[in-house]
């Protein structure tokens, strides 16, 4: 058997791909926040529980209705996406004027009452989902073993990624929202609609966090405090990468999962805070981010 | 006139905490929310007093019990020394915490301390003298500087006491003394500050220290108390609870804090008899579950205070006072 650095190629291969899935999420939510950043000035605390969210609503979905995966990969996102522009209309929008630690203290206390309410139905124990059957199975690519729907997800989430950040950098739409993003208030003396972009874009970035919280259903625990972990290491992966850029985003999660992924290997001792130590590094040798410019 | 006022106030009210135990109060609740007060007083005077959010605060006071705890219970130091352990593990955690921290401002601040005090709590969970998810138990209280047993919780009571006091003065005086002017001058515009001279990530540094140093002696004292340290004092939830804790009280006043440590410690143990009330009360069935879904109650405080009740009940009130003190003056004219 082919080995690198004393460990199968195979296993290596293997957690290689375990940190693309991680590194999938990390890239979809992290993304997400860096939209919602750029134009609300918010930190949203709510993206990991929103996340949960998704992925409860597909459970729901499959367990009470009998809806399958597919269906929810589109419902639970749309779900999610109008739960977010409820608690922006009704919420986020009165602190705006504020400084901007109220917005995050604000979806930190949602964040609380979600997971909470949603603990007091379901506990802590992993909800079962099923991997949808048409992704079910393994393809043997001889060098290793090639779960289907691991694959799938991190297909989808650069296809998603990627969606996004096209529409923002090369449509007109984007550029309405960049225009909004460097300066709302002469965007809205241009005659465009500035408070309903910003309520379109919350629900547009929480439902990417429902959109990846469908996609990690099947394959991590679905339980009520799946996100609140999960959004401490995004917020890492966001200080490591800046919240300038959108390709900058989508790199830094992915290659942030791969790194973690490669520590499982060799020292999975350090697996679960690899990300914080290279997030203290990147803070002493360029504090502002790899993809951050200085203000 | 102003401060005589003031001065009577903290005496009576030091009076009435000092007399608690004789009527009947928990002695282990009244220090359980000593300790907590003086975490959130140690909190405000970052959030309060120079403008930083810090969201890894529990670090410091989970940091600080097992350090503490470890002392007394595996060397069997003595106890001042023990609690002196755990201030200083709090402030050298303060400092590297701190230096990595102020590299950025404002919201980046924020989510750096609160990663940098999740690396730390998954360090604790997997470390051996932390005792894991069992957590460090049987810490024993040991005898104060050799003459005061302290196994009997009545003397520790007034220990506690005297501990929170102390510490009290500390940021009272540091709040009143011309450092404590130059954070507020951070807080209310840190470039302005920046170019009258002041080194204010000097500044900052300082005041993240002296705050973790003395979220240490809050949880070495919380140890001593309990008899034992845990995971769910170093965890994120903690960092979120001691912000409520100053959120409801009132961020920038000096009793805020303490209040609000009273109310949030109370409401915790007190929850599941208040939803079983409202369940009796009202018949619905979901209020009996409501000592489960602590979470929810407390989520929903932190978004009733920030939506609606941003200086918090002591904030409230000053501004009450003053609005009444305005009106007077201008009807005397």
């Amino acid at each position: 058997m082919t080995e690198l650095f004393g460990i199968p190629l195979s296993a290596l291969l293997s957690q290689l791909l375990l940190g693309l899935v991680n590194g999938s999420f990390y890239a979809m939510l992290s993304l997400g926040l860096a939209v919602i950043f750029g134009l609300l000035n918010v930190i949203n605390f709510a993206h990991g529980a929103l996340y949960m969210m998704g992925a409860i609503f597909a459970w729901m979905g499959l367990t009470y209705f009998g809806v399958n995966y597919w269906v929810m990969l589109v419902v639970a996102p749309l779900l999610v996406g109008l739960f977010g522009i409820v608690i922006e209309r009704f919420l986020l929008r009165h602190l705006y004027k504020l400084d901007h630690l109220y917005g995050l203290l604000l979806t930190f206390g949602l964040t609380l009452l979600i997971e909470g309410f949603f603990r007091s139905f379901y506990g802590v124990s992993g909800l079962p989902y099923q991997v949808p059957e048409a992704l079910g199975g393994a393809t043997n690519l001889g060098f290793m073993i090639l779960p289907n729907y691991r694959a799938w997800v991190v297909v989808a989430s650069l296809v998603v990624c990627l969606g996004t950040w096209y529409v923002i950098e090369r449509t007109k739409l984007g550029a309405l929202l960049r225009a909004g993003t460097e300066n709302a208030k002469l965007t809205e003396a241009f005659g465009v609609n500035v408070p309903l972009m910003v309520t379109l874009t919350y629900g547009f970035g929480v439902a990417l966090a429902g959109f990846a919280g469908v996609l990690a259903a099947p394959i991590l625990q679905v339980q009520p405090l799946m996100g609140s972990n999960l959004i401490i290491v995004v917020f890492a992966v966001v200080v490591i990468g800046g919240m300038g850029s959108i390709l900058g985003s989508i790199l830094t999660g992915l290659g942030l999962g791969v790194i973690e992924g490669f520590t499982k290997v060799f020292y999975p001792e350090a697996s679960s805070t690899v990300v914080f130590l290279i997030m203290a590094i990147v803070l002493l040798i360029r504090p502002a981010g790899l993809f951050g410019k200085e203000k | 006139m102003k401060l005589p006022r003031e001065l009577v106030l903290y005496a009576v009210l030091i009076a009435i905490v000092a007399v608690l135990p004789l009527f009947g109060a928990y002695p282990v609740f009244v220090m359980k929310v000593m300790c907590y007060a003086l975490f959130a007083c140690a909190f405000n005077l970052l959030i309060g007093f120079t403008g930083l959010l810090s969201f890894g605060h529990a670090a410091f006071l989970g940091g600080a019990a097992y350090a503490a705890g470890h002392a007394l219970k595996v060397w069997g130091a003595p106890t001042e020394l023990g609690l002196l352990f755990g201030v200083a593990a709090g402030a050298v955690l303060g400092i590297v915490m701190g230096a990595l921290a102020i590299r950025r401002s404002g919201i980046y601040f924020s989510m750096i301390t609160l990663a940098l005090a999740q690396m730390l709590y998954f360090f604790f969970l997997q470390a051996g003298f932390t005792g894991g998810e069992d957590g460090l138990q049987s810490v024993p209280r040991g005898t104060l500087l050799g003459l005061v047993d302290l196994t009997s919780d009545i003397t520790l009571y007034y220990v506690v006491l005297a501990i929170f006091i102390l510490s009290f003065l500390l940021i009272f005086r540091t709040v009143h003394s011309p450092f404590g002017q130059v954070l507020k001058a951070i807080r209310e515009n840190e470039a302005r500050a920046t170019s009258l001279g002041y080194d204010t990530a000097r500044f900052k540094l300082l005041a993240f220290v002296l705050s973790a140093a003395l979220a240490g002696l809050a949880g070495a004292t919380k140890t001593l108390v309990l008899g034992f340290a845990t995971l769910s004092d170093a965890h994120w939830s903690t960092s979120g609870l001691v912000i409520l804790m100053v959120l409801v009280g009132g961020m920038g006043t000096m009793l805020g804090p303490i209040l609000g440590a009273f109310i949030i410690v109370a409401l915790e143990n007190k929850v599941g008899d208040i939803g079983m009330f409202l369940g009796r009360v009202t018949g619905i069935e979901w209020f009996n579950g409501l000592g489960e879904a602590v979470t929810v109650v407390i989520g929903l405080i932190f978004v009733v205070c920030v939506m609606a009740f941003r200086r918090g009940i002591v904030g409230e009130l000053g501004a009450w006072w003053a609005h009444r003190q305005t009106a007077r003056t201008s009807a005397a004219a």
